[in-house]
C-alpha cells in the first residue's frame, strides 16, 4: 500500500501574493507530500470543493491582505457544512498576532507567520499525522 | 461511510464525497480496492479521453475548455490529471488543476490530481482503475491528462478510446524525430498555441511525418487550435465526435474490458513471482544475492520458478 500524505494549499479571495503558497506547496512536496495547489483568487466554496474531490489530510490557507478574518473561518464553514470537517485546517500569512485565537476558534489547527521556516509546517503536518493514528 | 458497500453505494449514487474516497482506495491499493472495483466495473459507460503531450503544450488549458464544451451540452465531466511524483521524495506538486479551477464549484465536474508515484509511461498505476470509478459514478466523458511526455509515454493511448496528442510550435525538429512511438498514439493531433509563429512549419513538419506512418494505419486528423484564445475549438470538438462515432459504446467497453484483463494478468503474474521466489528462494534477497555472486543467472532462476509453478498445478490437477 502507497499511502500519501495528500495537502490542499488554497488562496482565497482578492489577494495576488502568492510566494509564500508556494514557497509552502515546495517545501511539502520535497518532504514527500502530494501538494494540491489552487492558484489565486479562488472562492471558499471553491476550495472546500477541491479539497473534497481531492480527498485531501489538510487544507493550508494563505493570506497577506488583511481579509482572513472574513475568509479563513469561512473555508472551515463551508468544509464542514460538506461534512468534511475531518480534513485537518492551517494557514499563514500576514496574520497579527491577535487574530490568531479567534482563527484557531474557528478550526485552524495552526497559523504560520512571516519568517516561519517550512521545516515547522513539515513537521506540524507530520505530528499531525501520528496523532490522527 | 467507510465500508466497502457504503463506498460502492455512495458512488454508484454519485455522491462527491464517496467518489473521492474511492479514488484513495483505489489509488493506495487498500485492500478492499479490487472488491470495490468489481462492483462498479459493469456500471461503466461512456467515453474515455486521453489528453497527452510535452510539458508545457496546453493540456490542462485544452482540458478547461473541453470541460466547459461539454458542460454545455449538460455532461458531467469527470478529469484525472497526472503530474510527476519525485523519484527521491516520492512529493508531487499536482498543478494542473490551477488552470481548471474555474469548474471548481460546479457538481457536474468533478477533477483529481494524481501524483505518477513511479509509475512510468505517463500515467500513474491507477490511473486505469480511477477512470472506472469515475466513470461508472457518471461521469462521461472522463478526461485523463497525462504528464508532459518525452517520446515513450505512450500509455494513454491504451486507457482512452480516444487520444489526442497536443503538439506546439517550437518543437521543430523534434516532432520530426518523434516519428514513431508518440506520433502514433495520437487519434487526433492538435496543434495547439496557433496565435504563435511557427505554428505553419509545425503543419508542414507534422504532416511531413504523418506522410511517413506505415500505410495500414489509420492516419489521425490535424487541427490548430489555440486554447487560451478558443479558436479552433468547434473543428476540435467535431473531430472527436467523429472519431466517437467510429466505434459503437459496445466496442470501446469491450475493447477496454479486455485490456483491463491484461493488465490485472500482469499485475498478477508479479504477484505470483513474488510468492513463487518467496517459496524456492525465500524471497527476492537471496535471489539477487544468488545472482551478484554469479551463483545463478536470471534466467536460470526464472525457468525454477516456472518449473516449480508447473509442480504445482500437476500436483493439484491429479489430486
Ligand atoms: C513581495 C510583496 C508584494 C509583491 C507580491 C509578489 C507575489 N507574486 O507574491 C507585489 C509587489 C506584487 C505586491 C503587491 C501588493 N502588496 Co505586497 N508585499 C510584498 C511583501 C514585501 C513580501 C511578501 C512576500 O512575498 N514574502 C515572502 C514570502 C515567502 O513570505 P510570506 O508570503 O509571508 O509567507 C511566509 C509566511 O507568511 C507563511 N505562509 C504564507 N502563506 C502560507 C500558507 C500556509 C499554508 C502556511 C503553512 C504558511 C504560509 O510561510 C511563509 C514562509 O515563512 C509584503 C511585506 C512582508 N514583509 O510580508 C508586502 C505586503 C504583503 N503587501 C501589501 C500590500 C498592501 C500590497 C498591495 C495592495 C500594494 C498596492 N497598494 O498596490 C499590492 C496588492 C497585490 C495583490 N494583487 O494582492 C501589504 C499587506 C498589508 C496588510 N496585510 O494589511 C504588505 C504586508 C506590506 C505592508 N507592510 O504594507 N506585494
Ligand atoms: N500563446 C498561447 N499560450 C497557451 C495556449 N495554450 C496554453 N498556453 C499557455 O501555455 C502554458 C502551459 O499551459 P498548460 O495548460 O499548463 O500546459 P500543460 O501541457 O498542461 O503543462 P504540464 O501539465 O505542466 O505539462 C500556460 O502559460 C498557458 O497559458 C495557446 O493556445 N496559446
Ligand atoms: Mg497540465
Amino acid at each position: 500500500m502507497d499511502r500519501k500524505i495528500r495537502v490542499l494549499i488554497g488562496k482565497p479571495g482578492l489577494d495576488g501574493h502568492d510566494r509564500g503558497a508556494k514557497y509552502i506547496a515546495r517545501a511539502l512536496r520535497d518532504a514527500g507530500m502530494e501538494v494540491i495547489y489552487t492558484g489565486i483568487r479562488q472562492t471558499p466554496e471553491a476550495i472546500a470543493n477541491a479539497a473534497i474531490q481531492e480527498d485531501v489530510d489538510f487544507v493550508g490557507i494563505s493570506l497577506l491582505s488583511g481579509a482572513h478574518n472574513h475568509l479563513f473561518p469561512e473555508v472551515a464553514r463551508i468544509l464542514s457544512e460538506k461534512g468534511a470537517s475531518d480534513i485537518i485546517l492551517f494557514g499563514g500569512g500576514v496574520i497579527p498576532e491577535e487574530d490568531i485565537p479567534n482563527l484557531k476558534k474557528a478550526g485552524y489547527a495552526a497559523i504560520f507567520t512571516p519568517g516561519a521556516p517550512a521545516s515547522e509546517v513539515v513537521e506540524f503536518i507530520n505530528l499531525q499525522m501520528e496523532n490522527r493514528q | 461511510m467507510s465500508s466497502t458497500a457504503d463506498i460502492i453505494r455512495g458512488v454508484s449514487e454519485g455522491s462527491i464525497r464517496a467518489v473521492a474516497r474511492a479514488l484513495s482506495m483505489v489509488e493506495n491499493g487498500t485492500s478492499n480496492s479490487s472488491d470495490i472495483l468489481d462492483e462498479l466495473f459493469g456500471l461503466r459507460r461512456g467515453i474515455t479521453l486521453g489528453i497527452t503531450g510535452p510539458p508545457g503544450a496546453g493540456k490542462s488549458t485544452l482540458v478547461n475548455r473541453m470541460i466547459s464544451h461539454y458542460r454545455d451540452e449538460d455532461r458531467s465531466v469527470g478529469v484525472i490529471a497526472v503530474d510527476p511524483s519525485s523519484p527521491f521524495t516520492g512529493g508531487a506538486l499536482l498543478g494542473d488543476r490551477i488552470r481548471m479551477q474555474s469548474h471548481a464549484s460546479d457538481p457536474g465536474v468533478f477533477i483529481r490530481s494524481m501524483g505518477s508515484r513511479g509509475h512510468l509511461g505517463g500515467l500513474s498505476g491507477a490511473t486505469r482503475d480511477a477512470s472506472f470509478v469515475l466513470s461508472a459514478a457518471g461521469y462521461n466523458p472522463v478526461i485523463i491528462e497525462t504528464v508532459g511526455v518525452g517520446q515513450a509515454e505512450v500509455e494513454v493511448a491504451d486507457l482512452a478510446d480516444i487520444t489526442l496528442l497536443v503538439l506546439v510550435p517550437g518543437l521543430g525538429d523534434d516532432v520530426q524525430s518523434m516519428k514513431a512511438g508518440i506520433m502514433e498514439i495520437g487519434d487526433i493531433i492538435v496543434l495547439n498555441k496557433a496565435d504563435n509563429s511557427g505554428i505553419d512549419q509545425l503543419e508542414s513538419y507534422v504532416k511531413a511525418s504523418l506522410e511517413l506512418m506505415p500505410s495500414g494505419l489509420k492516419r489521425p486528423e490535424v487541427i490548430r487550435v489555440s486554447a487560451t484564445a478558443g479558436e479552433g475549438l468547434d473543428d476540435l470538438w467535431a473531430a472527436v465526435d467523429r472519431f466517437a462515432a467510429s466505434h459503437t459504446e459496445k466496442e470501446r467497453i469491450s475493447r477496454s474490458a479486455i485490456k483491463t484483463l491484461n493488465e490485472i494478468l500482469k499485475e498478477n503474474g508479479l504477484l505470483f513471482s513474488e510468492k513463487l521466489l518467496e517459496m524456492e528462494y525465500n524471497g527476492r534477497e537471496e535471489a539477487e544475492e544468488l545472482i551478484l555472486t554469479g551463483t545463478m543467472s536470471p534466467y536460470a532462476i526464472g525457468k525454477n520458478l516456472l518449473k516449480a509453478a508447473e509442480g504445482m498445478f500437476e500436483h493439484n490437477g491429479s489430486k
